[in-house]
């Protein structure tokens, strides 16, 4: 069922039918690429294409370049309805087909990006974007990887880590210094690199959760792209980059955590309607039906941020640091109301038998990826103390 | 090949419970789906359509709300879309449905100017479990039927069916026209596209009453209907029985016959 009640027919019929696709071809086998490639886990593509063949995929390709150009609020609510089946799988399956927009911000011709569209309808482009390195995570300045111009071509040299989805993704957008004399929004470019230039996927990752979003490192030795490659003007494409992803990125990727928090929620009602001790129904348990009214409580007030950002966002209503709130509020409420969803199924709850589990374990990421809940206190606290001209 | 498919929307009885008190269904708040094995046959004629080329075209008897499942038929291959409704065929059984439904099927052929070669049903619906509309409407019709059929293909002009019986599968010929039940197939139906969807949510559904079809009022409806529903129960589920269990097939069988035959059975 779809929980945003602003939603219009179509775009629940849309959710549903997401929904219908996953619980056929996904939910029975999750256990099972949780488990796969030696407990790492495993991104099922087959599921990816069942999807893509009906529509699924890149959704917001603009309509003049084949695509449905849905736009974000669509995306979200659909987004939010998959994401109760597996976050992890939604949240790669999502992002992978979300950066034509960069492709578009290149230099290729038009029939190079044409070319570029298709590929993406039919599932077959899949991206991963790259800038966090083992020393540069929230302080993305103090990244190394680099981009040296030679004749027509640029010759990157640098090694991405803890990439969401590079085990199958087929290219990818890395930030490179491409001059180290300047500061971070005049030095740092974005580039496209096709995984066939020579990119190599490095050691994938044993995470705690979103096993189905597979994740590891990824290299570049004289990696050669041409210059057509280079995202936005060079030295310019970080700031145009990072505050698009930041905004859209932050805010729709919210809805991942959102469809975890909801699914715990309804798991744990479920189970507290059935589940009996002393003679009643725990759901009629004080201590129980309270931490339900609370789990309840967040998961809206979540809904309602989430969905006035993407609303804005849509209607091109300036929402000055709202992406930032609603990626910290949303991902403590969702790990909280993953904690309780556990705490409801008692004993039961801290088995893999039962799916509160795997949710709690998928929670946890969303306070860290994607700036921390910390830099997110930070860069509030920085734009109510008006150090930010930028952004209010 | 001009093909039409029956189908029914019904509650999705997956989602059905049951009142412990009264020992109804709680109808409330289920939603409704189209008929599974409708879904199956819808997807048997589509791949036929797919293979020798023509037309599917789907027919559900209902109320309004039925359009909905119409579309979602819409969606996942069928190319036009009939809803026969009219306050007079509330409360048909089977017998009174078959015959509206072989009455609209002729008024549809009329209105298209092209005969159905041929016509698929579900074997039946999740909510009746009768079985009855699709030979009924064969009856009707005067045509060949064949039932529980699992997959439909065309050879030389002649339609070839594999039919699911006790001991296996039979392969049936029939000349056209006929009307075919369809059981679960071997492949799942497609998904539809958002594409599909979309543009089903915008076709328009034309509505048959009773005033659009030369019928027989008499014929339909509660009056037309001589089956009488006496009274609707849950069977009490019982608990007995003895299970063999965690032996080796042989040692099983042996204490099986040794029970058997201690209770004089064998």
């Amino acid at each position: 069922m779809v929980n945003y009640r602003h939603a219009t027919e179509e775009q629940k019929e849309l959710a549903m039918g997401a929904r219908k696709i996953l619980e056929k071809e996904l939910l029975p086998k999750i256990a099972e690429y949780e488990e796969a490639d030696g407990g790492l886990g495993q991104y099922p593509l087959d599921v990816h294409y069942k999807l893509a063949e009906a529509g699924y995929y890149a959704m917001n390709i603009p309509e003049e370049w084949g695509g449905l150009g849905f736009d974000i609020v669509t995306e979200g609510v659909i987004a939010e309805e998959m994401a109760k089946i597996d976050a992890g799988f939604t949240m790669g399956f999502h992002n992978c087909g979300s950066y034509f927009h960069f492709i578009l911000d290149t230099k290729m011709s038009d029939e190079e990006k044409a070319k570029w569209a298709q590929r993406f309808l039919s599932g077959d482009a899949r991206g991963s974007f790259c800038v966090t390195e083992a020393g540069a995570g929230s302080d993305a300045a103090a990244m190394r990887t680099t981009a040296v111009k030679d004749g027509d071509e640029w010759v990157i040299n640098g090694t991405k880590c803890f990439i969401s989805m590079a085990p199958v993704s087929n290219f990818f957008v890395v930030a490179a210094w491409t001059d180290k004399t300047k500061k971070v929004s005049e030095g740092v470019t974005f580039f496209l690199v096709e995984k066939e230039r020579g990119v190599k996927i490095g050691k994938k990752e044993n995470k705690m959760g979103l096993h189905l979003n597979e994740t590891a490192e990824v290299i570049f030795e004289d990696v050669r792209v041409p210059a057509d490659h280079v995202i936005g003007e060079e030295g310019k494409g970080f700031i145009i980059s990072m505050q698009e992803i930041s905004m859209e990125g932050r805010t729709l990727g919210a809805t991942f955590a959102l469809g975890i928090a909801q699914a715990a929620l309804d798991y744990a009602i479920e189970y507290a309607k059935t589940r009996r001790q002393f003679g009643k129904r725990i759901i009629d348990q004080q201590g129980i039906g309270f931490k339900l009214a609370d789990m309840q409580a967040r998961t809206e007030a979540c809904r309602s941020m989430i969905f006035e950002g993407l609303t804005c966002l849509r209607d091109g209503i300036p929402i000055g640091y709202l992406p930032n709130m609603i990626k910290m509020y949303t991902s403590d409420c969702t790990m909280q109301t993953t904690m309780d969803a556990v705490q409801v199924y008692g004993g039961y709850g801290y088995m893999k038998d039962y799916p509160v589990e795997r949710l709690m374990r998928n929670a946890k990421i969303f306070q860290i990826f994607s700036g921390t809940n910390e830099i997110q206190h930070k860069n509030i606290m920085k734009a109510m103390a008006g150090r930010d001209p930028e952004r209010k | 090949m001009n093909i039409l498919v029956c189908v029914k929307q019904v509650p999705d009885t997956t989602e059905i419970k049951i009142d412990p008190v009264t020992n109804t269904l709680i109808r409330a708040g289920v939603p409704s789906i189209v008929n599974p094995f409708d879904g199956y046959a819808l997807e048997v004629a589509v791949r036929l359509k797919e293979a020798v080329g023509g037309k599917v075209t789907v027919m559900s008897m209902g109320p309004e709300q039925a359009k909905a499942a119409l579309k979602e038929c819409l969606s996942v291959g069928a190319d036009q879309a009939y809803l026969i409704s009219d306050r007079a065929f509330g409360g048909s059984d089977t017998l009174a449905t078959s015959y509206v439904l072989s009455v609209a099927l002729k008024a549809v052929e009329e209105k298209e100017r092209a005969p159905f070669d041929l016509i698929f049903c579900g074997k039946q619906a999740i909510d009746g479990d009768t079985g009855q509309v699709g030979p009924e409407l064969a009856e009707h019709l005067g045509y060949a039927q064949i039932t529980y059929a699992s997959d439909v293909i065309m050879e030389d002009g002649m339609l070839q069916v594999k039919r699911e019986s006790d001991e296996g599968y039979d392969y049936i010929t029939a000349e056209l026209p006929a009307v075919i039940t369809i059981v679960k197939t071997p492949f799942e139906p497609r998904y539809a596209t958002i594409r599909s969807k979309m543009a089903a949510n915008k076709a328009v559904i034309p509505t048959l009453t009773a005033a659009d079809m030369p019928i027989d009022t008499s014929r339909c409806g509660l009056k037309g209907s001589p089956t009488k529903v006496k009274k609707t129960y849950t069977p009490v589920r019982e608990k007995h029985g003895i299970k063999i269990e965690g032996k080796p097939a042989d040692e099983a069988a042996r204490e099986l016959v040794g029970l058997l035959s201690d209770a004089k059975i064998m």
